[in-house]
C-alpha cells in the first residue's frame, strides 16, 4: 500500500512538474544564446547549467564577467541571488528531513524555484503524508523539467541567434510565479506577508548583491509570523 | 572576451556555493526539531521570497530598458486576480499571457 502511495504521488509530481517546461525552456534557452554571445563555448554553457542549475544566478554571474568585474565579486553577487535556497531549504525540512542523506543531497541539488514552489504548496495542502510520499513527489516536479533545462541551454548555445525580445519571453517567469502564489494567499497572515515583502523589495532595490530581495522576504516572513502568533492561522 | 580559466573556476565556484546553500538545512538540521517560532516564519517563505523576486521584473522589466510597461502590468494582475479567485494555476497564467498576446497584437 505504501509502495502504492510513493508511486501516486510520484506521477501526480510529474503532472504538477510537466507546465513547467513552458517557462523554464525558454530560460534556458535564453541562458545559452546570452552565454555564446558572452563568448562562452557549448560545453561551458552546458557546464553552467549542469553543475549550478539556478537561472537568475546564472545570468548575474554572466552578465557581471562579461562587465569584467572582479571574480570575487562575481561569485558573491551570484550567491546573494541563490540566498533565497537557504530559505527554500530551511522551509523544506520540516518535509524532508527525515528522509536519507543521499536523497537530501538529491532535493538539495535540484531545489530550483519552479521545484521548491510547487512541491510546498503540495506539502502544505498534505502535511501529514510521509516523508518517502514528499520525496516522490518532489522528484516527479523536477524530472521532467530538467531535461529540458540542460537540453535547452546547450541549444541555445549552438544557435546562439537572439530570440527576440518582443515576444515577451521574459515575462513567463513572473507570470508563472504570480500564478503559483496567488491561489496560497489564502489567510490574512499569508496576503500581509506577500504585500510587505513586496513593498520592501520595490523601496530597497538600491541596496547591492540584490540583498534587498533576502531583507524584504525576511520583513515579509517577520509579519506573517506576528499575525500568526497575534490572532492564530 | 572572457578568459576560459575563470569561466571554469566561476562555474565550479558557483556549484559548490549553489549546493551548500541548498543543502544547509535539509543536509545538517534533518529531522531534528526546530523550535516553533522558526517554523511559524518559515510558513510564509514561498509568498514572501517568490513575490520579492518577481515583483521588480514586474514594475521595471528588463526587456523594456528597466521602464515600466503597463500591458506586463496589467498582464501581472489579471494573473493574481484570476488566480486568488479561481485557485487554478493554469488559468491563471492563461490569463496573463492573454494580456501579453492581446497587447502584442493589438496596433
Amino acid at each position: 500500500m505504501a509502495q502504492s502511495d510513493v508511486m501516486s504521488s510520484f506521477w501526480r509530481g510529474v503532472r504538477h512538474g510537466v507546465p513547467f517546461i513552458l517557462v523554464v525552456g525558454p530560460f534556458a534557452l535564453l541562458f545559452g544564446v546570452i552565454a555564446a554571445e558572452a563568448g562562452l563555448h557549448v560545453t561551458e554553457a552546458l557546464a553552467f547549467s549542469v553543475v549550478v542549475i539556478a537561472g537568475a544566478a546564472q545570468f548575474t554571474a554572466l552578465q557581471l564577467m562579461g562587465e569584467n568585474a572582479p571574480t570575487w565579486v562575481v561569485l558573491l553577487s551570484a550567491l546573494a541571488v541563490n540566498l533565497r535556497m537557504v530559505m527554500y531549504s530551511a522551509s523544506l525540512t520540516p518535509h524532508l528531513g527525515g528522509i536519507a542523506l543521499w536523497k537530501r543531497g538529491l532535493v538539495a541539488y535540484f531545489l530550483v524555484d519552479q521545484a521548491y514552489a510547487v512541491s510546498i504548496l503540495e506539502y502544505e495542502r498534505d502535511p501529514d503524508a510521509s516523508p518517502a510520499v514528499k520525496f516522490a513527489y518532489f522528484i516527479g516536479v523536477v524530472l521532467p523539467i530538467v531535461p529540458f533545462w540542460y537540453g535547452l541551454t546547450a541549444a541555445g548555445a549552438l544557435v546562439g541567434a537572439a530570440i527576440p525580445p518582443e515576444l515577451g519571453l521574459d515575462f513567463a517567469l513572473p507570470i508563472a510565479f504570480i500564478a503559483m502564489i496567488a491561489p496560497a494567499l489564502r489567510t490574512n497572515a499569508h496576503r500581509a506577508a506577500a504585500t510587505v515583502s513586496v513593498i520592501l523589495v520595490l523601496c530597497l532595490t538600491w541596496i547591492p548583491f540584490n540583498l534587498g530581495l533576502i531583507i524584504a522576504a525576511l520583513g515579509g516572513m517577520a509579519t506573517g509570523a506576528e499575525i500568526e502568533r497575534r490572532y492564530g492561522l | 572576451m572572457i578568459e576560459q580559466t575563470e569561466i571554469w573556476f566561476v562555474i565550479v565556484a558557483l556549484g559548490i556555493g549553489s549546493f551548500l546553500l541548498r543543502f544547509l538545512f535539509l543536509g545538517f538540521i534533518g529531522d531534528r526539531p526546530m523550535p516553533p517560532w522558526l517554523l511559524r516564519h518559515l510558513r510564509y517563505t514561498a509568498v514572501t521570497v517568490l513575490p520579492a523576486l518577481v515583483a521588480p521584473l514586474v514594475v521595471w522589466p528588463a526587456a523594456n530598458g528597466g521602464e515600466t510597461d503597463p500591458m506586463r502590468v496589467l498582464a501581472a494582475a489579471a494573473t493574481l486576480f484570476i488566480g486568488f479567485w479561481t485557485k487554478n494555476v493554469i488559468a491563471a497564467m492563461g490569463s496573463g499571457a492573454a494580456v501579453l498576446l492581446i497587447a502584442h497584437y493589438l496596433p
